[in-house]
């Protein structure tokens, strides 16, 4: 058996593949929240912030196809995975019971799917700037500050500007945390790494992570909805 | 009936080495032109079928249940002996042999129980290569409690799961057999009958328990290790599904059952709490080594446990017998649990039962101590009757719990029927008329793993007679039988189920031919049991078709035998006039209310001969020769 | 008291199913659930009709013969036991109860409550044992196991082999089974030699099975008779990973 087969073809397999991807977009996940934040501190920050990843296009690009091979994986172990999943119980249960199962360790392939959803939109709105997704009328791609950069802060302030979109962005995320509180603590079972001493610990850590996803994330919408920020 | 037991000749200790050299080996490039049956997967089959098929023979296994790993060997708590002297406490193989013959209360064949203690020891050692995970010490090596009946600490044992874990080991060995195709497993598949060509066992009738399907099914040899028949009494420990059929079968073709009323009560069971029971649960005997047994001095005390002051108690196994105390053996402590009910001075419900109290060793091991001893025992009991043994004292009472008796067997372990072999609970060879604790898994583990692996390479090396094939008209015969009386249970179309006949005959078999036997209670048996049975085959009702999945057909068919065999049992315990081991008649009893044995006219075991439907059967008797020792009356004060 | 079941029956493999409505009377609480199952089948062959299959041998909680699904939980949700420790006392007068057969496509249904189970043999048939042929062992105490990896390896070993872990999980999985084999022999040091080839082979054939995958819910630990920990399905990935490394 050589690698591949065992990794593409065995279940056990598939589900490194989801650790492994997934663990890579927990660590881009909470990059790109870090790095946004420079949003709170200002217009000199975010627009620095962003200036310094166009100037460095082949990190960029880098990133970008890397992220996607990882997302193109992560979905693909998930189908594959669920598609044997639901073979093996082809008759359900009359009472179904959750049998202490979490919520969000049921719902994975849905808060899975829904966040996907919402990253496509997430990336047409933001960096493709598609001027028919962001609702207000403006493209965001004329949008240029006092030194000639791209005007990341006034993009963000007229993105969230109408209500709905920002809700929505703050739906996505809450999924995406739900998401990875079971995730993240689930990868570390599926590679190996959770022995019953380290357990809660590590249980206890993607709940935090998840709680930190949430408020780092949602800060940028609410500051801009409260008007701190314009 | 030819019984001879073909005990080697030669000093007791140099028999089991002897025989194995004169024994004729099969050639291994022959082995696999030999096939063999094995009927029933507990550690005796398992074993032996694992064994067997390592060697190189074919080998097909059958049992009843939907799994080899679900055979009754599994319910086993307390662990298996061994003569490994481990603990330096002056164990050996002879001490081994010693109190395995005097716990049979001498009922048992010298050399069959030497053979016994000697293999005890490359059990434990298999076991353990198997990854059998055995309790250990610190040290990092095995572990050993003290049981019933022994002065020394050579149990081994896996938390209250020693059979579970031993069988485990022996059903990887036969899966790991069957992933190879050396055994072909019939998972679900009852054995009906046993066929017989020119006198030799050839085959077996087959139904498959899911499709209804009754087959053929011919070998070279056949081994029935289908355990004990502890559920004529209806109320057992045994599981649900452990039935007579298969020896039963056997015995109706000519194989002898020998010393068939030789039932062991197990003083450990948890009491019955009403008419709906369908089991009984046994809480392991190892608990004896830290619970004390008691019960009120005066008659009707009803205060709780721990109302009753230490001096108002009756410790009675402590007080009657001073050396071994609350690890008296088996029969023995049940017999003194019911003298104390008896007088009325039992505790719980229907005052049917005794306290079995840990108290002094939770004081002095701490719970902690207790809960890594026994803990699933404790959660046992707490599951079944709601109440905390940890706080209060366990309640306990006798239940019938495994057979002694079963098919005769020579040293070989074959029956009087050639290429016939019977293994572990299904055969009546080394516990005499009481079997010691922690006895039952070495015994099926011998007999599977270190003695029928040879005895049948000797019978394949010195009976040339081929193999027929299941188009024989003999397996038409047999099969065409077993069809009829099939179709017959559903032909009735009576008014009582199959369970009503059962919990009937238990009653008459626990009231008349359990804990006690006097004459008259056996004579009843003998009247009221014929008389349920012909009401059994004109007032059965069962439902469904035979081609189908349909377990009151499989339990009409069970109880069917029981209440056949029921009858043989009792008559058995009438013509034994004397009391030994697990057969206690009121009438022989010493002074002190102890058993008391006849060596005289007794010392023999009871080989049963069938004789045709409704006729009486006739008992032949082999004399139990002892070379080394002497007889003695078994004292445990 | 007295209650009302629905239960499930299904002539055969083959044949579709359907819920029947039985109710069961003058139940005490002393009975276990299967005794209730009796005198409920006892009384449905008293009025002419064919009692429902369901399995069950020991009746104390080992042999993993019962399994029923009642209400929605495998062995009916009583910490650490099975169904037939399962007794009266936890159920309330007037209640109804759904009792179904295990549900996977690997145990399909043979009748009524019944389900074939044959697939953990053959799982186990794949790897599930240390190769020691009879005879030849050296002597029990030469290979000595410390206690702490013994008490695990049995903690391990304890797994009775029912199949609740896969009736309760909503993929059907059997890694808490396999887990607890491949952890109670690879855990000691008679398990080493076969310890990786073992994984690879049991988890193929669990594959070929049918059986589902774990997304680490937690519900066959829930469920399990014997709680089994999930720690063990930690080991089988760390295991698995170094096997198939080795291939």
């Amino acid at each position: 058996m050589n690698i591949f087969q065992f990794l593409f073809k065995s279940s056990l397999g598939r589900k490194y593949i989801m650790a492994v991807t997934g663990a890579a977009l927990v660590v881009f996940v909470i990059g790109h929240m870090v790095g946004n934040l420079s949003f709170l501190l200002g217009r000199e920050e975010i627009n620095a912030y962003g200036h310094f990843l166009h100037t460095k296009p082949e990190l960029l690009w880098a990133t970008r196809i890397g992220l996607l091979v990882m997302i193109v994986l992560h979905i693909w172990s998930a189908i594959a995975l669920s598609a044997a999943n639901k073979a093996a119980r082809p008759v359900g249960y009359a009472v179904q019971k959750s049998n202490g199962s979490s919520y969000a360790s049921r719902t994975m392939l849905m808060s899975g799917l829904i966040v996907f959803c919402f990253i496509v939109y997430h990336l047409l709105h933001f960096t493709v700037q598609a001027p028919a997704v962001n609702l207000t009328g403006k493209d965001f791609g004329t949008l240029i500050d006092s030194e000639g950069r791209r005007d990341i802060y006034s993009m963000i302030v007229l993105g969230f500007s109408r209500p709905a979109i920002a809700i929505f962005y703050m739906v996505g995320v809450g999924l995406l945390s739900l998401h990875l509180s079971h995730g993240v603590s689930s990868l570390f079972q599926s590679l190996g790494l959770r022995s019953k001493g380290y357990a809660p610990l590590i249980n206890c850590a993607a709940t935090v992570l998840a709680v930190v996803l949430i408020i780092g994330y949602w800060s940028i919408p609410l500051s801009v909805l409260t008007g701190l920020k314009k | 009936m030819n019984l001879d037991a073909k005990i080697p000749s030669g000093p007791l200790e140099k028999k089991w080495d002897k025989h194995r050299l004169d024994m004729k080996l099969v050639n291994p490039a022959n082995k696999r032109k030999f096939e063999v049956i094995v009927v029933g997967t507990g550690l005796a089959g398992a074993g032996a079928a694992a064994s067997m098929a390592e060697l190189g023979y074919g080998v097909k296994a059958f049992c009843y249940q939907d799994s080899p790993r679900r055979a009754h060997s599994i319910a086993a708590q307390g662990g298996i002996n061994a003569a490994k002297n481990y603990q330096n406490d002056g164990d050996s193989v002879y001490r081994l042999f010693l109190d395995t013959l005097k716990g049979g209360d001498f009922r048992a064949r010298e050399a069959n129980v030497y053979r016994l203690a000697q293999v005890s020891v490359n059990i434990i050692d298999q076991c353990v290569a198997q990854g059998v995970p055995f309790a250990r010490e610190y040290s990092g090596m095995l572990a050993n409690r003290s049981f019933g009946g022994a002065q020394v600490s050579r149990t081994f044992y896996a938390r209250g799961q020693t059979g579970q874990q031993l069988l485990l080991g022996a059903y990887q060995a036969l899966e790991r057999q069957i992933g190879l195709g050396k055994v072909k497993m019939f998972p679900r598949t009852e054995m009906l009958d046993l066929v017989l060509v020119d006198g030799h066992a050839k085959g077996i009738v087959v139904r498959d328990l899911v499709t209804g399907e009754i087959s053929s099914h011919a070998a070279d040899a056949v081994i029935l290790a289908t355990g004990g028949y502890s559920n004529v009494f209806y109320l057992s420990t045994s599981a649900k599904g452990c039935n007579v059929t298969a020896i039963w079968r056997a015995y109706k073709r000519g194989a002898a059952m020998a010393n068939p009323c030789y039932t062991q009560i197990h003083p450990t069971c948890i009491p019955v709490s009403g008419d709906h029971q369908s089991k009984l649960t046994l809480m392991s005997e190892s608990l004896r080594n830290d619970g004390r047994v008691w019960v009120p001095k005066a008659k009707g005390d009803k205060r709780p446990a721990h109302d009753i002051p230490e001096t108002e108690r009756d410790y009675f196994l402590e007080r009657k017998y001073p050396s071994y105390g609350n690890l008296a053996p088996r029969d023995i402590s049940s017999r003194a649990a019911k003298e104390a009910c008896d007088d009325g001075r039992g505790v719980g419900p229907g005052g049917l039962g005794v306290y079995l109290d840990f108290a002094d060793s939770v004081k002095r091991l701490g719970e902690t101590g207790i809960r890594e001893k026994y803990d699933n025992l404790f959660a046992m009991y707490e599951t079944i009757t709601g109440e905390n043994a940890y706080k209060q004292p366990m309640r306990i009472y006798p239940a019938v719990h495994y057979t002694m008796g079963g098919l005769w067997v020579d040293y070989n372990l074959q029956s009087n029927i050639p290429g016939l072999f019977v293994l572990g609970e299904a055969n009546f060879s080394d516990h005499g008329a009481n079997r010691l604790g922690a006895s039952a898994l070495m015994q099926g583990l011998a007999d599977g793993y270190f003695i029928a692996p040879y005895t049948l390479g000797n019978y394949f090396a010195t009976n040339k007679i081929p193999r027929p094939t299941v188009g024989h008209p003999e397996f038409k015969r047999v099969g065409d039988e077993v069809n009829a009386r099939t179709k017959k249970f559903l032909s009735i179309k009576g008014k009582r189920s199959t369970t009503s006949f059962h919990r009937e005959l238990g009653k008459l078999m626990w009231n008349n031919c359990g804990m006690a036997r006097t004459k008259a209670s056996l004579e009843t048996n003998l009247r009221d049991i014929p008389a349920l049975r012909e009401e059994f085959w004109k007032n059965l009702n069962v439902l469904g078709e035979t081609n189908s999945l349909n377990q009151s057909l499989e339990q009409a068919g069970r109880v069917a035998d029981f209440l056949e065999f029921g009858e043989l049992l009792s008559r058995d315990a009438l013509l034994r006039e004397e009391s030994c081991g697990g057969h206690f008649r009121s009438e022989y009893q010493t002074p002190d209310g102890e058993a008391q044995r006849d060596d005289d006219h007794f010392a023999h075991v009871s080989a049963w001969e069938y004789q045709g439907e409704n006729q009486t059967p006739v008992m032949h008797k082999e004399p139990l020769v002892y070379e080394e020792i002497k007889m003695s009356q078994r004292s445990y004060k | 008291m007295n209650l009302t079941l629905k239960v499930w029956r299904q002539k055969n493999r083959s044949a579709a199913g359907e819920f029947a409505t039985y109710q069961a009377r003058d139940i005490i609480p002393d009975m276990s659930f299967l005794e209730m199952l009796d005198v409920v089948n006892e009384e449905i062959l008293a009025q002419g009709h064919e009692p429902f299959a369901f399995d069950s041998d020991c009746r104390e909680g080992i042999c993993g013969a019962c399994s029923l699904v009642i209400n929605g939980i495998p062995h009916g949700g009583n910490k650490g036991v099975t169904a037939c420790q399962l007794h009266m006392r936890h159920f309330h007068d007037g209640q109804t109860i759904t009792i179904e057969p295990w549900r996977a496509s690997a145990f399909p249904v043979d009748r009524d409550l019944i389900t074939d189970r044959t697939a953990f043999d053959r799982i186990i048939a794949s790897g599930g044992f240390i190769s020691a042929h009879t005879g030849g062992a050296p002597d029990g105490n030469a290979l000595p196991v410390s206690k702490p990896d013994a008490d695990k390896a049995m903690d391990a070993a304890a797994c009775i082999g029912c199949g609740a872990c896969v009736a309760a999980c909503k993929n059907a999985s059997a890694m808490l089974f396999v887990a607890a084999k491949v952890s109670h022999l690879g855990l000691l040091p008679q398990g080493q030699a076969e310890r990786y080839d073992r994984v690879v082979k049991m988890v193929e054939t669990m594959d070929n099975e049918g059986f589902g995958n774990c997304t680490v819910t937690g519900a066959c630990e829930a469920v399990c008779p014997k709680e089994i920990s999930l720690e063990f399905i930690g080991r089988l990935n760390r295991d698995y990973l170094v096997g198939s490394l080795k291939k």
